[in-house]
């Protein structure tokens, strides 16, 4: 069960390229139920460097309305865990990148935890980033058994975070923090801001233990290199998943922008 | 206190603080000072002043002559729907104003489904002078027209929640996010004793007026300390969390919680959530949830729009696990039928939601010796046009 010889994904995506990694936000099961695993491979061959897939579900607090939309959708198409679960199995044929899954915390606790976890284990998922589980809740009921399948957990920061509260969650996070750019659900701003800079230069200050990835506000080239400029790379979902709506075919879609937020377009 | 939350914000295997980390701060301050200042003379002596002369507090605990004749025992009402703006909900929205002040909070957000809480906070903002905004589902404004126009001439601004099912639950997530997008300036006064710790509390502990003022009502009329019964309807359940509150001790007084069946808990058309509910995790909170196998959350059905959410506050969740409160329900028929007969028997006109908790009556074995008291809690002004459409009266 416990393999503690292989080294996780996300840290060895870290220890490859230090800077400019790119992590990509879609939803399962969106815009089509079968896209999923096309998607994660034509990310990797674009030259995405994280692939995060999003557990939909009915009820996203934390999501503006992009990303809530493709929430509804994906469920409406007939979603679910068990059916991603479905999707996924033989993925590591195919796509070497780390995976993370995303979502609320009810359909995992429904699921099963310990059967979810044991899943995402014989999957070859590498983390999973869950907001609305809280550190204090995390510590005392998930974290060993999330360890013990060689999942990391990964935590959010925001500008309201205190110092004392990063440094916790720096010293209970494995592979790296997200660094949600400002006060917002996921969609709601674009662009950055003087008073973020001033954030992330606090943040960069800090010198975490963990490498950290900025994300909400990010969708171009050019908000990509600013978050670069301050954190080991940035995280982009909404405007992925606007992508995605288009009607163009995916992959090609896919390459065009993955390339053009990295610049080589 | 047996039954009172515990330091981690659970009451048993129920509560907690699911919250996303934008939310963090915000809660946190509140978990840290809700009690303080609550406790402040200055707080109490504000807050005690607004429920006595603008609430109209305390409220009647009224003998309901033909209705106990009718049911061969005793049966008080405790008259919330006196309340200003007539309902319960008010005193919430009193003590959380205040507390919002306090915090220096200057804008103040609240969900609301029928309209009640919404109608509640709009008049403490209007007499505080806060800006206030109110989420409601765009079906609930189409449903519940007159108290969206209530709240428009109090001075609220009105947002109509246009994810998901656009209803009370989807209302809530929006104030969710207005939250998480306007963090510093602004306190959101929940409306039930539901939502992130110490929400389930606070609210608990401004709504336990009601049972306070029913002992000493009681006592001064009845000489006995205690009653036999204390029902209640439930939705989220603040009316019912302050009716049960000093009882909670008391073993001999049996409380009652009444959630809407719909049309039966046997169709998919049913608000009963501690029938059709598991434990899940939904705005915050750990609590019975009606969901799907998938952890999707169903959107509840009842003709009340004040019960119809998916979710029951975790206190609730705790009491109904513990055994301390008998959860029945009622469909819709037998709640518009008792609500007609309180309006005849005792010309009281409940709010739906209310009519509720009378229509156990039959379905209970009650005797002379039995003192029972319902909350009332709310008039039944708003629901017009849903007796009006019912039509069997």
């Amino acid at each position: 069960m416990i393999n503690t010889t292989k080294i996780n994904r996300i840290d060895k995506a870290f220890q490859e390229k230090k800077e400019r990694l790119l992590s990509i936000y879609y939803t399962a099961g969106f815009p089509q139920l079968e896209d999923t695993v096309s998607i994660a491979t034509a990310l990797e061959s674009a030259g995405a460097d994280i692939i995060e897939i999003g557990m939909p579900f009915s009820d996203p607090v934390a999501d503006g309305p992009t990303i809530q939309g493709s929430n509804k959708i994906a469920l409406d198409n007939g979603m679910s865990i068990k059916k991603l679960f479905e999707q996924l199995k033989g993925i590591r044929d195919s796509v070497q990148l780390p995976i993370i899954l995303m979502g609320y915390i009810n359909p995992v606790v429904q699921y099963g935890v310990e059967n979810f976890c044991k899943a995402c284990q014989e999957i070859g998922i590498d983390g999973l980033i869950l907001p609305d589980l809280p550190m204090q809740e995390y510590m005392e009921e998930y974290k060993t058994l999330f360890e013990s399948y060689g999942l990391y957990n990964i935590f959010l920061i925001t500008p309201q975070t205190s110092t004392a509260r990063i440094r916790e969650i720096d010293d209970n996070s494995k592979g790296f923090i997200y660094m949600v750019s400002s006060t917002s659900t996921t969609g709601a701003k674009t662009g950055i801001s003087m008073e973020q800079e001033t954030y992330f230069n606090r943040i960069k200050e800090l010198d975490l233990n963990n490498p950290t990835l900025i994300g909400f506000g990010i969708s171009n080239n050019t908000t990509f290199e600013r978050a670069c400029a301050y954190a080991s790379g940035a995280i982009i979902g909404s405007a992925f998943i606007q992508v995605l709506s288009q009607k163009e075919p995916l992959e090609e879609g896919i390459t065009t922008y993955i390339r053009s937020v990295k610049g080589n377009g | 206190m047996k039954h009172a939350v515990d330091e981690r914000g659970y009451y048993g295997k129920f509560g907690g603080a699911y919250i996303p980390e934008m939310l963090y701060p915000n809660v946190e301050e509140l978990r840290l000072r809700y009690l303080s200042i609550m406790e402040e003379e200055s707080f109490q002596k504000e807050f005690q002043a607004l429920l006595k002369d603008y609430v109209g507090r305390p409220t009647p605990l009224f003998l309901a002559q033909r209705l106990s004749e009718k049911y061969g025992s005793n049966i008080y009402l405790k008259r919330e729907d006196l309340c200003h703006t007539g309902a319960h909900k008010v005193n919430n929205t009193v003590g959380q104003i205040i507390l919002a002040k306090k915090l220096g909070k200057e804008k103040i957000i609240a969900e609301t489904g029928a309209g009640q809480h919404g109608v509640a906070t709009a008049t403490v903002c209007a007499l505080m002078g806060m800006e206030c905004i109110v989420y409601m589902g765009k079906v609930d404004m189409e449903r519940q027209q007159p108290n969206v126009e209530r709240m428009r001439i109090l001075g609220a601004k009105v947002v109509a929640a246009e994810s998901g099912s656009k209803t009370l639950k989807d209302a809530t997530n929006e104030a969710m996010r207005h939250w998480i997008n306007h963090p510093v300036d602004t306190h959101y006064i929940i409306g039930s004793v539901v939502g992130p710790h110490p929400y389930p509390d606070m609210v608990a502990r401004f709504q336990s007026v009601i049972s306070k003022e029913i002992r000493t009502q009681l006592l001064e009329s009845t000489g006995k300390a205690l009653p036999t019964h204390v029902i209640a309807c439930v939705g989220g359940g603040s009316n019912a969390a302050g009716a049960f509150y000093h009882f909670l001790n008391e073993d001999s007084v049996e409380l009652i919680a009444v959630e809407a069946a719909g049309k039966g808990n046997d169709t998919d058309e049913s608000a009963a959530t501690t029938v059709l509910g598991k434990p899940g995790v939904l705005h915050g909170s750990k609590t019975l949830l009606m969901q799907t196998m998938d952890g999707q959350v169903i959107e509840p059905y009842s003709i009340s729009a004040g019960l119809d959410y998916p979710g029951i506050g975790p206190i609730h969740a705790h009491l109904c696990d513990v055994g301390r409160v008998d959860f029945m329900s009622v469909t819709d028929e037998e709640a518009m039928s008792s609500g007609i007969e309180v309006s005849r028997l005792e010309g009281i006109i409940p709010a739906i939601e209310t009519a509720h908790a009378f229509a156990v009556l039959p379905k209970l074995t009650l005797t002379k010796d039995d003192t029972v008291v319902i909350n009332l809690s709310g008039r039944g002004d708003k629901d017009l046009e849903t007796y009006i459409q019912w039509g069997k009266y």
